[in-house]
């Protein structure tokens, strides 16, 4: 699949966000592994450590499998102030994970990220691509067990 | 032109100069760390934020450029406050012991938090320790000093092209790493130590290896030699405090005697030595139909990016070893042989500029007699210098001693090997006289002298026209490299190193080398060339007698199993 997707692109560095976010976003656990880093960066005449950079500093990559749902937590000054903690600490023992694991079931990842946007509605969470503002534990439980309903 | 006005000095300055610079020419100083001359301005670190007289933020000196009218203060309580809270902040996240680190007194963070008066840290400290890279004979990497500049990875990136350093994550997670924090030995590291000589702290530094040094010294039942590297010479009185381009061959001598070394020998000699395998060697392709464009070997960092990046190219390397190790492996063989010297306590040490060495002398290969390494212990120039100091040697006291003998006549086309081009000139000095059957009109060979990236030279061999280049920097190679790939038949004979200016800008060189300080190496070392008896290695009288005594003669039996070598792929 990801030679395919390579075939697509032209083989040049300022490529390299395109392809991460392409393959990223159809790949089951949406994660991009060791080898393929290596191989997009052999693609892209680039070396892997350049490719692993990128990777690292979008938060919205990955270098280990991950869950059906991603779930987002703000850690920046706002969230933080506004009871960033709570809403971690709320989510960690609701799933029985850490930030950075996901669940064994495969349905949830609990990440942190930098600012979402809605510092007016601190602290907020972003599940894939919808975001939760002004949490406190009960609306986050609440948000959890119904997307512990669907499917 | 501009004026501007720098803490009540009226200035004019070019336009464009940024204010660091237009206060370093005019003897102000302002702190730097990420900032590096010959480097990409990165203003990162902040440390050199300055205040203009009217503006609500501070701007950082390295990056702002001047304009009309500018008036600048360099020591407000509001920029000494900002600079000490930064200084303080990057120590909160380093390991701090200085006392116990390679760098202590010559490290520049430590100057930094000097010259700002901090006395004590405010924040605490919060540095979550992580484990060494010392998984390679070269170079050792400490995540726990780094204060993430930026420089190695620029210097990685854009004068080597590998990019194999490089800022992971964000923000208060940042970290200078190889890709998942491998270790350089899994990654296609050359070993260059580019990032080591540029480093302001001891986050990246040679493998220190002057202990084993002090030790076998020290050891009555071991002979311990030395052969020191054509570059150290006019790089190791720098690394004592004087100026750079100064020659210091004589006293180098002494100081290694006072040292306690058994002889002092010269690597000269045997780079007259390579001058000769490799020149006959690159007859015999011309006249033979052998793969050409012939490719110099001397340099180990060269030939890991050939082995990892261009193994179809193998061939066209010359077989011949290094200098170095062809010194080694004469030690072990004829030297051993002639002083009576029981292999087993023949200990051999090389003082070279470069970080790479270390790694080349620890290949398999390198053993003429499958049981010992030819080549035991390598020191960089930093490294000489700290055993100098640590013997308490008062250098510019010294008397000028010469080499020993049999390794310590040597020619001026030995010289200039540290140049970038040298080894190129040295080849050609002898080569055409031996094709031409004639004396050279002219030794100088300017085409190939000097720090162009890239340079070119024809001249005429045996009624042949014959073109030759010669790259510096990896970056520059891999142009060759590619071009030679791709099936360009122009040139006969390629001569690279991986180090900027050639070895006397190796990775083990001073710390703080800059392009205008490998001019002045550059400038010392054809001065030296100049000043010698003999200026082709074919006149050496000492190699003529080693080929009559021992070698026989060039590319002969004795010289294959000694002095020629094999390469391996690594892709
Ligand atoms: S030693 Fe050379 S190749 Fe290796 S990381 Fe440092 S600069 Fe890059
Ligand atoms: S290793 Fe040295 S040069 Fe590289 S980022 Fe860290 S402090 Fe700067
Ligand atoms: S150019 Fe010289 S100092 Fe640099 S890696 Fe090669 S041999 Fe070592
Ligand atoms: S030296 Fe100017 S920002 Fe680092």
């Amino acid at each position: 699949m990801l030679e395919d997707l390579l075939e697509k692109y032209p083989q040049q560095e300022d490529q390299l966000i395109e392809i991460l976010l392409d393959y990223q976003s159809q790949k089951q656990h949406r994660y991009i592994s060791e080898e393929e880093i290596a191989r997009i960066a052999a693609h892209l005449g680039v070396s892997e450590s350049k490719v692993y950079s990128v990777v690292t500093f979008y938060t919205f990559f990955s270098t280990e499998p991950r869950g059906q749902h991603i779930i987002q937590v703000c850690k920046d000054v706002p969230c933080y102030i506004n009871g960033e903690r709570t809403m971690r600490s709320v989510l960690e023992k609701l799933l029985g994970i850490r930030v950075g694991e996901t669940t064994r079931d495969k349905r949830f990842t609990l990440e942190q990220t930098s600012c979402l946007g809605h510092c007016d509605g601190a602290p907020a969470m972003r599940i894939d691509d919808k975001t939760f503002t002004n949490l406190d534990e009960n609306k986050i439980k609440a948000i959890i067990s119904e997307y512990r309903g669907a499917k | 032109m501009v004026n501007i006005r720098i803490n009540n000095t009226d200035l004019t300055v070019k336009e464009g100069t940024t204010i660091l610079d237009a206060a370093k020419a005019n003897n102000i100083n302002i702190p730097t760390l990420c900032y590096y001359p010959d480097l990409d301005i990165k203003s990162d670190c902040r440390v050199c934020s300055v205040e203009i007289v009217g503006e609500k933020g501070l701007v950082t000196a390295c990056s702002q450029p001047v304009w009309e009218g500018m008036e600048v203060k360099t020591n407000s309580p509001r920029v000494l406050n900002a600079r000490k809270t930064l200084t303080e902040l990057l120590l909160a996240n380093h390991d701090d012991t200085c006392t116990a680190c390679e760098r202590n007194m010559n490290c520049e963070l430590q100057t930094l938090a000097n010259t700002l008066g901090i006395d004590e840290n405010r924040f605490e400290n919060v540095l979550e320790e992580e484990p060494l890279d010392s998984h390679n004979d070269a170079i050792t990497r400490n995540a726990n000093r780094c204060i993430k500049c930026g420089r190695c990875v620029d210097v990685c990136k854009n004068v080597q092209g590998l990019n194999i350093l490089e800022t992971m994550n964000r923000s208060h997670e940042m970290k200078v790493t190889p890709a998942y924090g491998k270790y350089l030995s899994d990654e296609e590291c050359t070993f260059c130590g580019q990032c080591s000589s540029v480093c302001p702290v001891a986050a990246i530094t040679e493998r220190d290896n002057t202990d084993e040094v002090w030790r076998v010294l020290d050891d009555d039942r071991k002979h311990v030699i030395v052969q020191v590297a054509p570059a150290v010479r006019v790089s190791l009185g720098e690394e004592l405090g004087s100026e750079p381009g100064s020659i210091v061959t004589e006293k180098m001598v002494a100081a290694l005697k006072q040292l306690g070394f058994d002889g002092v020998f010269d690597t000269d000699f045997t780079a007259d030595l390579t001058i000769i395998e490799e020149g006959y060697e690159l007859i015999e392709r011309i006249k033979e139909g052998g793969t050409l464009p012939m490719m110099t070997s001397c340099c180990p960092g060269w030939i890991s990016f050939i082995e990892q990046r261009y193994p179809e190219l193998i061939d066209n390397l010359s077989t011949c070893k290094s200098p170095q190790q062809m010194f080694g492996a004469l030690a072990k063989s004829y030297y051993a042989k002639t002083e009576n010297i029981d292999p087993e306590n023949l200990h051999v040490v090389s003082i070279m500029p470069c970080t790479a060495k270390k790694y080349e002398a620890a290949r398999e290969e390198m053993s003429v007699d499958g049981e010992h390494q030819d080549v035991d212990t390598v020191l960089t120039t930093r490294e000489l210098g700290k055993m100098i100091r640590q013997m308490g040697i008062d250098f510019n006291e010294l008397e000028n001693t010469p080499f020993d003998n049999p390794f310590g006549i040597t020619t001026g086309a030995a010289a200039i090997f540290g140049a970038t081009g040298g080894v190129m000139e040295a080849a050609l000095r002898t080569v055409s006289e031996v094709l031409n059957e004639e004396p050279l009109e002219k030794l100088d060979f300017e085409d190939v002298r000097g720090m162009e990236g890239i340079k070119e030279a024809e001249l005429e061999l045996a009624g042949n026209k014959v073109k030759v280049a010669v790259a510096h920097t990896l970056s520059n190679a891999r142009q060759l490299a590619e071009k030679v790939k791709g099936g360009e038949k122009d040139y006969a004979f390629i001569e690279v190193m991986t180090c900027p200016g050639g070895c006397i800008g190796g990775g083990g060189q001073p710390y703080n080398t800059t392009d205008a300080k490998r001019e002045e190496r550059i400038r010392a070392t054809y001065q030296v060339d100049t000043g010698m008896e003999y200026r082709k290695s074919h006149e050496n009288p000492y190699i003529k007698r080693l080929y009559e005594e021992y070698l026989e003669e060039p590319l002969g039996e004795k010289s294959h199993k000694l002095l020629h070598t094999h390469y391996f792929s690594r892709n």
